[in-house]
């Protein structure tokens, strides 16, 4: 199975690239992220090289009114705006919201959809958490990047409510059953499709809308003529009836939608959604919160470290002085660490232990990387330990030390001497792999970072202020492993 | 008078070789004995062993009354009475290299004989200042000379003041004037000065010109078993064993080794 991937991998380049250079007159590029599943984008059941969902069905529309063939290039979510950009595709379409900053950085299709963000509470808050100002200083959960984390953010200054933003919108729901948060808030699609997934129970969604936004396309900056043919080809399946036909097959259909094209179809644009106009474009804005998430970065990495620290050490004096199953233990533990990926360690002790443990995200996060770690700081450990020469242990014995005062008096302080550097070069990897945590929804620095430039549009300020600051707080760290190595190996 | 150290009959088998195959040897109080052969005669095997730092697989060796049998060597709780009986001086020194001289001498004082940090300070400072390396106290091993890395390890072995010395190869390092002054130190230690008693020193050595010089006694091994012992003396001034003719040819004193192997 991984040679057939590994095989069929640049055969897809090649068929993607091919349908891109040659494309122009008959392919049309659309992008979007089958992971939002249905009734967006899903993998065909029947056939999981094929999307559909309603999106599928939109692009394909246009296409045809191009008159070109459409074709679905897989991107995650929260890049479209970026890859569109890049030219990855001509156009993005995966219930991508119509946003002042994406109208700023971006060429953006007429409306075709009108979504309401709505607020899914637990059965039993039904009557308590009815809107945002119900939820003073409550966890409320949503997609990170999306129009609702803005409302969320907002909410944080004006209501004091906390926002927790997840990197998929089918976990939101999970913890809000298993009371992590206290509600959701998310496009009335996406949470209706949570509540039959769970066949109706656990949660409800509130009648009341938060707020009401609309799906648009988007497109590259440059590419405004061909946005204006879509807008056209949209504005006429509207009068034509396609697009309803289309959201009543995905039962997405509602009397709303007949307003939008109704007024989409007879005017030219209605006013972008009133998502809360942050000032999108200054730096200035962002660096509070980028310095927040820096220094939660760096608390994270340190807690993180004294766990790996305390735990690698325990292993390795296990692997080193234990009996044989102790040894085995270890052994199994190192080897299993060190052979999953550490992200599939982070789903597993957040998402898949939550029935057993609850851990707070923050305390999973450090439980996380720190247990990862250890494995590497146990062989660090174990190889310092066994690089002490068995002179320097018999010299010890001969003195009268017991075992326990040979690794505390001679071994130990000898071993650290050798593990230091490489440690060193460990909580530097460390600190850059804390990023991994964002998927428990922990906003530390690159996820910061991910969201401002999702918010302005682009990659390059976001991306150097980042870089700037893992730089600040990894480079002292290697000068210390340099100087340490230097200093201990001139003996 | 009862032996400090009495081997008998040791063997001790190294990856299916008897290094050691019927080993008896004495020292008594107040005498340095030289254990010599030529390299890999099993001279370090012996005191080791003596040591209890290798199992050995039949004979018997005893150390100032405390006997070690054969077989694995016991766990470091049931050797506490021998470590406080028997001083080990490492070929090479084996100082421990992240602690100065001073600490080097002090650490068993200090952790082992529960002695209090000031009183163990001046005790190790006594000895250094024996030894003739007082003033290197807070040096690292690795900013000692050979011979001053030697006097510091004599030091500490001495420090928990064992009744009973080993040394391996002593001279090793040492220049043809330093080895007349460890000569005459290994002496004064066996003898006993200012009201101490005297002790045993064991030595391997294959430098005949030193154990002519220091040794009371010499014992030359060969082929696993001591085959020819008496004062240094009689057994190097008339040998009448080949293994001692092949040790006095091969190095007899350390210029003539030294010259025949460059």
């Amino acid at each position: 199975m991984i040679h057939s991937f590994g095989f069929a991998t640049p055969g897809l380049l090649l068929a993607a690239w091919l349908g891109a250079q040659g494309g122009r007159g008959v392919t049309l590029l659309w992008g979007g992220d089958a992971e939002g599943g249905a009734p967006f984008v899903e993998a065909d059941p029947a056939d999981a090289s094929q999307v559909r969902g309603f999106d599928v069905e939109v692009a394909e529309t246009i296409a045809r009114g191009l008159g070109r063939h459409a074709r679905f290039v897989q991107v995650q979510w929260s890049s479209i705006d970026q890859s569109v950009e890049r030219g990855d595709f001509a156009i993005g379409l995966s219930g991508v919201e119509d946003t002042p900053a994406r109208r700023a950085h971006h060429a953006v299709t007429v409306p075709y959809f009108s979504f309401r963000e709505v607020l899914a509470v637990r059965s039993e808050d039904r009557g308590r958490f009815s809107g945002l100002a119900t939820l003073r200083g409550r966890r409320v959960a949503t997609l990170g990047g999306t129009m609702a984390y803005d409302l969320l953010l907002a909410a944080r200054d004006s209501l004091d409510l906390i926002p927790v933003s997840y990197d998929d919108d089918v976990h939101p729901y999970a913890d809000l059953v298993a009371g992590r948060v206290d509600a959701v808030l998310l496009d009335h699609i996406i949470a209706e499709r949570a509540l039959r997934r769970r066949a109706g129970t656990g949660f409800v969604i509130q009648p009341q809308a938060v707020a009401v936004g609309r799906y648009v396309g988007v497109l590259a900056n440059p590419d405004s003529a061909l946005r204006d043919s879509v807008d056209v080809v949209l504005r006429a399946a509207m009068r034509d009836g396609t697009l309803e036909r289309i959201f009543r097959l995905w039962n997405v259909w509602d009397p709303s939608q007949g307003d939008l094209f109704r007024r989409v179809a007879g005017t030219a644009l209605p006013e972008p959604t009133e998502a809360i106009a942050r000032s999108a474009s200054s730096v200035w804005a962002y660096l509070p919160s980028l310095g927040r998430a820096a220094a939660i970065t760096a608390l994270l990495s340190a807690l993180s470290m004294a766990v790996a620290v305390v735990v690698g050490l325990v292993v390795a004096s296990g692997r080193v002085y234990g009996p044989a199953p102790v040894r085995a233990v270890m052994t199994v533990y190192v080897e299993v660490v060190r052979g999953t990926p550490l992200l599939l360690q982070l789903f597993v002790l957040y998402y898949g232990l939550s029935g057993l443990v609850r851990l707070p995200a923050f305390l999973a996060a450090v439980l996380g990387l720190g247990l990862n770690y250890a494995a590497y700081e146990a062989e660090i450990y174990r190889a310092a330990l066994e690089a002490v020469s068995r002179t320097q242990l018999e010299a010890a014995r001969t003195l009268g030390f017991s075992e326990a005062q040979i690794l505390r008096l001679v071994r130990g302080p000898q071993a650290l001497r050798y593990a230091l550097a490489p440690m060193t070069n460990d909580f530097v990897a460390l600190l850059k792999d804390s990023s991994l945590v964002s998927v428990l929804t922990v906003v530390e620095l690159t996820k910061q970072t991910a969201i401002y430039a999702t918010n302005i549009g682009s990659w390059i300020v976001p991306g150097m202020l980042c870089a700037v600051v893992y730089l600040a707080m990894s480079l002292p760290l290697a000068r210390l492993a340099r100087g340490l190595e230097r200093r201990w190996s001139a003996a | 008078m009862t032996a400090l150290l009495a081997v008998h009959e040791l063997r001790l088998t190294y990856e299916a070789r008897d290094v050691l195959r019927a080993l008896t040897v004495e020292v008594k109080r107040g005498e340095v004995v030289a254990l010599m052969g030529l390299s890999g005669a099993g001279k370090t095997s012996a005191l080791r062993a003596a040591a209890a730092l290798q199992r050995f697989h039949a004979g018997r060796i005893v150390v100032d009354g405390f006997a070690l049998e054969p077989g694995p060597v016991p766990p470091e709780s049931r050797l506490r009475p021998l470590r406080r009986r028997v001083g080990l001086v490492f070929q090479g020194h084996a100082l421990f290299e992240h602690l100065t001289a001073l600490e080097n001498v002090t650490l068993a004082l200090t952790h082992v004989l529960r002695r209090r940090h000031e009183e163990a300070d001046e005790a190790a400072l006594q000895l250094l200042g024996s030894l003739g390396v007082g003033g290197r106290a807070g040096a690292l091993p690795r900013q000692l000379s050979g011979g001053e890395a030697q006097r510091v390890a004599i030091a500490r072995a001495l420090a928990p003041d064992p009744a009973l010395l080993l040394m391996d190869e002593p001279t090793a390092a040492l220049d043809p004037a330093r080895r007349g002054s460890l000569g005459r130190t290994l002496r004064r230690l066996a003898a006993g000065d200012g009201g101490r008693e005297g002790r045993g020193l064991l030595i391997a050595t294959h430098d005949t010109e030193f154990a002519r010089a220091h040794a009371d006694r010499v014992a030359v091994l060969a082929d696993g078993v001591v085959v020819e012992t008496g004062s240094a003396a009689d057994v190097l001034d008339r040998p009448s064993h080949p293994a001692t003719r092949a040790l006095l040819a091969d190095g007899d004193g350390p210029t003539a080794a030294q010259n025949s192997s460059s």
